[in-house]
């Protein structure tokens, strides 16, 4: 009987001890409640949650807390959460969005599929770019194009990058929300972001000159000016053996017009109705 | 034993997961970057030296003058995860960096084995206060040291080629077997033609 009385007692004592630092530790939890402000609350709500960093802070709540302390005045950060977003954070805050400001999203500037553009070697390895880019800088001749293992795929937060199946990848607008992950993931840069409603985009990413890109890829810039001379309205500017085209100003004629006139045909339309 | 001499016991003699094969799960589970491998390591270290202390005390304030040794690993539990608790209450008052650093990880070792490891050794080989502190202390900071070296291994894993059957934990339970072995090179020996004794 002594033997059962000893083990009632440890549990009996043991339960009660147990019981006061649960008590214990509700009172603490209590007195030592963190006061949260509700603006950052209300404001955190508001946001979608995603935790990208498109805004340039550790996560959403980051933020929202910068809002709320009136540290950052600019409600358009947000990329993920839209003209929404922007409406509901504008009309808590008392603030209206910088209307000028354009989504952007991001487009692969590279139109070197297996078939376009010339393999040096063939690399087998780990199926990431970062990884393949180790190895001479990619087994492509061309250095500044895509090289398809989908590192951007595998670190776009939702989702938007898909394969091509044809040794490239494709962005789907919809769906970014140009958080520039991608962009930063890029071992050869050849992932650039464009404003939403770009009507043409030249795909090449490559500063080689003509000889060499001719040599190594079908549909790469090729840097013979014709769009920047016949076109000088139109925004193309060939630097570096690589033409850009502009979206900031006025759109002037001729955007089309180079489209055909380009020989390599690395400038290409956004939308489909152009 | 010399302060010295338990630094340098649980640092590398008797590291707590390379020779005792305590604390596995974050071992294996946090090591995958060193960012969060550091601020585990840390958030162990913190945990482990205020528990080798409380422990202490429980032990010989409580547990020997009435009797009841036999509850030791029970109480033990309960303090220590009360303690880890009131401790991550406490730090996110009155210290909103720190805990932006460690908080996260706190909830994740109330009951870390290497933490009640550590309680228990310095108990049984009946340390006194200071002694059981500095134990936790360097215990928590070969913690640190091992965590940091298998974030390490990982990260160079990730770009490797590893058979798809090793791939993710088999494979670094291999590393964290080899570097296991490694460590066997540090035994008593060494502490004697430190320390001489």
């Amino acid at each position: 009987m002594e033997g059962i009385g000893r083990i009632l007692a440890a549990f009996l004592s043991t339960t009660v001890f147990a019981a006061l630092l649960g008590l214990g530790l509700a009172i603490a939890s209590r007195k030592l409640k963190v006061e949260k402000d509700e603006k950052v609350e209300a404001l955190n709500d508001i946001l979608p949650g995603l935790n990208c960093g498109a805004c340039g802070y550790a996560g959403c709540e980051g933020y929202a807390e910068a809002l709320a302390s009136e540290s950052d005045s600019n409600i358009s950060r947000c990329g993920p959460g839209g003209d929404e977003t922007k409406e509901e954070l504008g009309n808590l805050l008392g603030l209206s969005a910088d209307e000028s400001s354009v989504r952007m999203v991001a487009r692969l500037a590279c139109l070197g599929t297996d078939e376009a553009a010339v393999k040096e070697f063939q690399y087998v390895g780990y199926s990431d770019c970062e990884s393949a880019h180790l190895h001479f800088d990619g087994d492509k001749g061309c250095k500044y194009g895509c090289l398809g293992l989908g590192s951007c795929v595998k670190a776009c937060p939702v989702g938007a990058i898909d394969y091509t199946g044809d040794g490239l990848v494709v962005v789907d607008p919809e769906k970014c929300i140009g958080c520039e992950i991608c962009v930063d993931i890029c071992p050869t840069g050849a992932m650039k972001m464009v404003p939403e409603d770009a009507d043409w985009f030249v795909a090449c990413n490559s500063n080689d000159k003509a000889k060499v890109t001719k040599s190594l890829c079908t549909a790469g810039c090729i840097g013979c000016r014709i769009c920047e001379r016949k076109f000088p309205d139109a925004g193309y500017v060939v630097t570096d053996n690589l033409s850009t085209l502009s979206y900031t100003g006025e759109r002037g004629e001729g955007r089309a017009g180079a489209a055909t006139a380009c020989p390599p045909k690395c400038i290409i339309p956004i939308k489909k109705e152009d | 034993m010399t302060y010295v001499g338990i630094i340098i016991t649980y640092v590398f003699i008797s590291n707590l997961v390379l020779s005792q094969f305590l604390g596995l799960c974050p071992f294996i589970g946090v090591s995958k970057n060193t960012e969060s491998a550091v601020g585990m390591g840390f958030a162990v270290t913190f945990v482990m030296s205020l528990a080798a202390l409380i422990t202490w005390a429980l032990q010989h304030f409580v547990l020997i003058p009435l009797n009841i040794v036999f509850l030791q690993t029970v109480t033990f539990i309960l303090v220590i995860a009360t303690l880890v608790q009131l401790v991550e209450m406490a730090v996110r008052k009155y210290s909103p960096p720190l805990y932006q650093a460690l908080g996260i990880y706190l909830p994740l070792i109330t009951t870390n084995c290497g933490v009640m490891g550590i309680a228990l050794i310095s108990v049984n080989k009946s340390y006194g206060p200071m002694e059981s502190f500095i134990a936790g202390l360097s215990a928590g900071a070969g913690f640190l040291m091992a965590l940091l070296f298998m974030s390490g291994i990982r990260e160079r894993l990730d770009t490797e080629k590893v058979p798809r059957f090793l791939q993710g934990t088999p494979i670094a339970f291999i590393s964290g077997g080899l570097m296991a072995l490694a460590f066997m090179a540090f035994d008593h020996a060494l502490l004697t033609n430190l320390i001489g004794g």
